[in-house]
């Protein structure tokens, strides 16, 4: 904060995000928005540092991407010239001083679109990166291991798909709402666990990306107060974001959570979890949403003053309940590993076999290693620890293995 | 208001055959539901029908006609729809009324203005 430039940059990210969201209902026009909200924040990182941070910065970056908005739709000889004059005439009528509530509207607006189904996944959490979180084309492309080009054609290709396809900027009907919101619910995560892939490359970049994800969680939360999945999203996310500075030890290597500090934890960061789970749980109570349940496992990890205080039994109970809403096998192999530390290792290891469609996912494989460790069948866990081992570039995934199961081998 | 066309494919039937007639009655039943927004569309004779037409040699060269469709697929189009609709959701909207989003896939693209 000593820093003003940076200040400076922050303020224009933060307000540049919400301005982008008005031009766009303005003009229609997601690209046409992004291009003026662009010219108006580099012309005010020229004028403000000599003239002074104007007192509404919001409604000075307003009237200069309406003015640029206008200035490149002349420019375009592609539309049609009433469709062009109809849309230059709205916005120039378009008031600078924009109301909170219509605010809250145009951001609404766009976070639906950016997450839109007709959308690829992958698309959706590009956009989200760029269009609701404000990254640059370069950042996203780090953040998500793709190169600049494929990031920045993977970008073009999805706003190509809004504008020609007529993906409205638009918040759903009331009957289409809870499959929308699940949608965009899904796309945050994802954006959010993309933060926690690899440990290996660009750590810095993807950790930027999990505290992007928690922004977004907080801004829905904030934008739809009353929804359940989305409490139950922004808790799964706190708390698992509460142990970032105890997922690895000084050498970089995973700590698995039975073994991290716990006093590492950011407390205030996992109680607001908690809270936002049992929430996310009461406004759920007749029909179960799936991220209040992840919250709710979650929580049952954050309450534990240590590994052994754990109540394995709530989290086998809250996997049966994940498992009816969510037939990924992953959900049972979680389960397994839950019984397994109820003291039921044998009966976890049949649940594990039983699993399949797992065959190329690295934790199927390790889980199992780790389950035949610990019933005394070495020979077994090193062969399923090598198949984990192949199925694994990150280094601090091969380490672990290495540790537990090859010690020697 | 733009226009997108609902391609219905499903397994490649004679929807003459009064085997469909039941199958035709909910086609019909879809028509006058969304009527509003249909600006034309037509059920298509089986892809035995067929005729793909190419010209070699750029126009005006040598018409090669080959019976059947372009590419042999397990859905085949069998028919389709135009749609004048606000946006894409509304057109999402009544193509997952088409009895082929059930019975096969509807596929849904937006017509070019400048061109139609």
């Amino acid at each position: 904060m000593t820093d003003p430039k940076e200040t400076l940059d922050e303020l224009l990210r933060r307000e540049g995000r919400l301005v982008l969201a008005t031009l766009t209902r303005l003009t229609g026009d997601l690209t046409l928005a992004e291009d003026a909200v662009q010219d108006a924040s580099i012309s005010a990182l020229e004028t403000w540092p000599r003239a002074g941070i104007p007192p509404n910065p919001r409604a000075w970056l307003i009237l200069a991407a309406k003015r640029r908005a206008v200035d490149l739709l002349r420019r375009e000889r592609s539309r049609w010239v009433k469709e062009k004059e109809a849309t230059m005439v709205a916005i120039q009528m378009a008031p600078d001083d924009i109301p909170p509530d219509v605010v809250r509207d145009d951001q609404l607006r766009l976070i639906f679109t950016c997450c839109h189904p007709a959308l690829a996944q992958e698309a959706q959490v590009a956009l989200s990166l760029r269009v609701l979180c404000g990254l640059t084309i370069a950042e996203v492309a780090r953040a998500l291991l793709v190169s600049e080009q494929t990031m920045a054609k993977r970008l073009t290709r999805a706003r190509s798909k809004i504008a020609d396809a007529g993906i409205p900027y638009r918040v759903p009907d009331a009957e289409e709402l809870p499959d929308r919101m699940s949608a965009v619910a899904t796309t945050v995560y994802l954006l959010f666990t993309a933060g926690y892939a690899s440990q290996s490359s660009g750590a810095h970049e993807r950790r930027a990306l999990a505290d992007e994800a928690v922004r977004l969680g907080r801004l829905l939360v904030g934008l739809m107060p009353d929804e359940a999945v989305l409490m139950g999203l922004l808790s799964t996310m706190l708390i698992h974001h509460s142990r970032r500075d105890a997922r690895l030890d000084s050498a970089g290597d995973i700590v698995l959570l039975a073994d991290q500090d716990r006093s590492r934890w950011d407390r205030a960061m996992a109680m607001e979890g908690v809270d936002l789970a049992a929430e996310a749980i009461r406004r759920s109570a007749d029909r179960p949403e799936r991220f209040a349940v992840t919250a709710a496992i979650a929580a049952c990890h954050a309450l534990a003053e240590d590994a052994s205080d754990t109540d394995w039994d709530a989290i086998v109970a809250w996997y049966d309940v994940l498992a009816q809403l969510d037939p990924n096998p992953i959900v049972r192999l979680n389960r397994a590993a839950a019984r397994a530390e109820r003291g039921e290792t044998l009966q976890a290891l049949e649940d594990v076999e039983a699993l399949r469609g797992l065959d190329d996912y690295f934790w199927f494989h390790a889980t199992r290693a780790e389950l035949l460790t610990r019933l005394g069948r070495a020979d077994e866990a090193a062969v399923a620890a090598s198949r984990a081992k192949a199925l694994t570039e990150s280094e601090a995934q091969q380490r672990l293995l290495q540790r537990r199961h090859l010690e020697g081998g | 208001m733009p226009k997108y066309i609902a391609l219905i494919y499903t397994a490649d039937v004679d929807w003459t055959e009064p085997a469909f007639a039941e199958e035709n009655a909910k086609y019909l039943e879809f028509g006058q539901e969304s009527a509003e927004v249909i600006r034309g569309g037509a059920a298509l004779y089986p892809t035995s029908t067929a005729t793909t037409v190419r010209v070699t040699g750029g126009k005006g060269g040598e018409v090669l006609l080959s019976d059947g469709p372009y590419a042999e697929t397990k859905e085949a189009l069998t028919g389709f729809y135009l749609l004048e609709c606000e946006n894409l959701d509304e057109a999402l909207r009544h193509a997952a009324k088409i009895p082929a989003a059930w019975n096969g896939f509807v596929e849904v693209r937006p017509t070019i203005p400048a061109l139609t």
